[in-house]
């Protein structure tokens, strides 16, 4: 069975999501990216969706769920890399993704978590 | 000028898998109408949403693609239909949030946003017909 890779980056685990989701691969996921956080006690995940062409509300709904198992977890999720056309459609789709935090790309998105982390900027990112 | 079918095609949506196929379809079928990069990722997204409420909710079905003409414009219709369960309360259906199995409510009227156009037939016991359409 396909599994998504789990990469660690310094202090955070980086999942990128490159093919179309199915309900076992997005519970693979869901069970693979928990076990690495408490493996690898990270308190940060970027989920890199920059290659998907489509979010519906499926994969909302599992991105929903990995940041809020992430919470409960002690780690913050920042999805990156939306493309424009995707957001458009999730906004007249009627998906907000709340408690999910975004960032233009995954550089942008360690700066946030390393901000929201240690402080170690004013808050600008 | 009514509105002529200049092809179609049928596609068996019984699976998560099919789901999968029928969006990489309507997006070659959307790419090679001229749609936008926008609209054919608004109609991949209305596909996806409806072929997921097919193969969840209506234990399985189809969907037929058919490429569309008013003599001014060309468009794209999807027909998902299945002999499920049927909808006992469409309104409440249409109804964002609203949900009968675990998912998030979103599918149904979400798909109505991102057409032009939008039409729904159930019947209890005997099944749901969902069409969408879209113009380039």
């Amino acid at each position: 069975m396909d599994r998504i890779p789990i990469l660690r980056m310094s202090e955070f685990l980086l999942v990128t999501i490159q093919v179309d989701m199915h309900d076992r691969l997005a519970m693979a996921l869901q069970e693979d990216l928990t076990d690495q956080i408490v493996r690898h006690r990270s308190h940060g995940v970027l989920i890199d969706i920059s290659t998907l062409e489509v979010v519906d509300s499926f994969i909302g709904r599992m991105i929903g769920n990995i940041a809020g198992m992430s919470r409960i977890l002690d780690a913050e999720t920042v999805v990156v890399g939306m493309r424009p056309a995707v957001a458009i459609t999730l906004v007249e789709l009627g998906l907000s993704l709340p408690g999910v935090r975004t960032a233009l790309d995954v550089d942008k998105g360690m700066q946030l978590l390393r901000t929201s982390l240690h402080g170690t900027s004013n808050g600008a990112s | 000028m009514a509105t002529a079918v200049s092809a179609e095609e049928m596609r068996p949506l019984g699976s998560s898998e099919d789901v999968v196929v029928v969006r990489q379809v309507v997006r070659a079928l959307a790419v090679k109408l001229g749609f936008s990069l926008v609209d054919q990722t608004k109609m991949v997204t209305a596909a996806s949403e409806l072929a997921r409420n097919t193969v969840d909710y209506g234990g399985g079905g189809t969907v037929r693609l058919q490429t569309i003409t008013d003599g001014k414009r060309i468009g794209l219709r999807l027909t998902f239909e299945d002999k499920g369960p049927g909808i006992e309360d469409l309104a409440l259906a249409l109804k964002d949030g609203y949900t009968s199995g675990g998912g998030l409510g979103l599918g149904l009227g979400g798909a109505k946003r991102l057409s032009n156009e939008f039409e729904i037939v159930s019947r209890p016991g005997e099944g749901t017909r969902v069409s969408i359409a879209r113009w380039r």
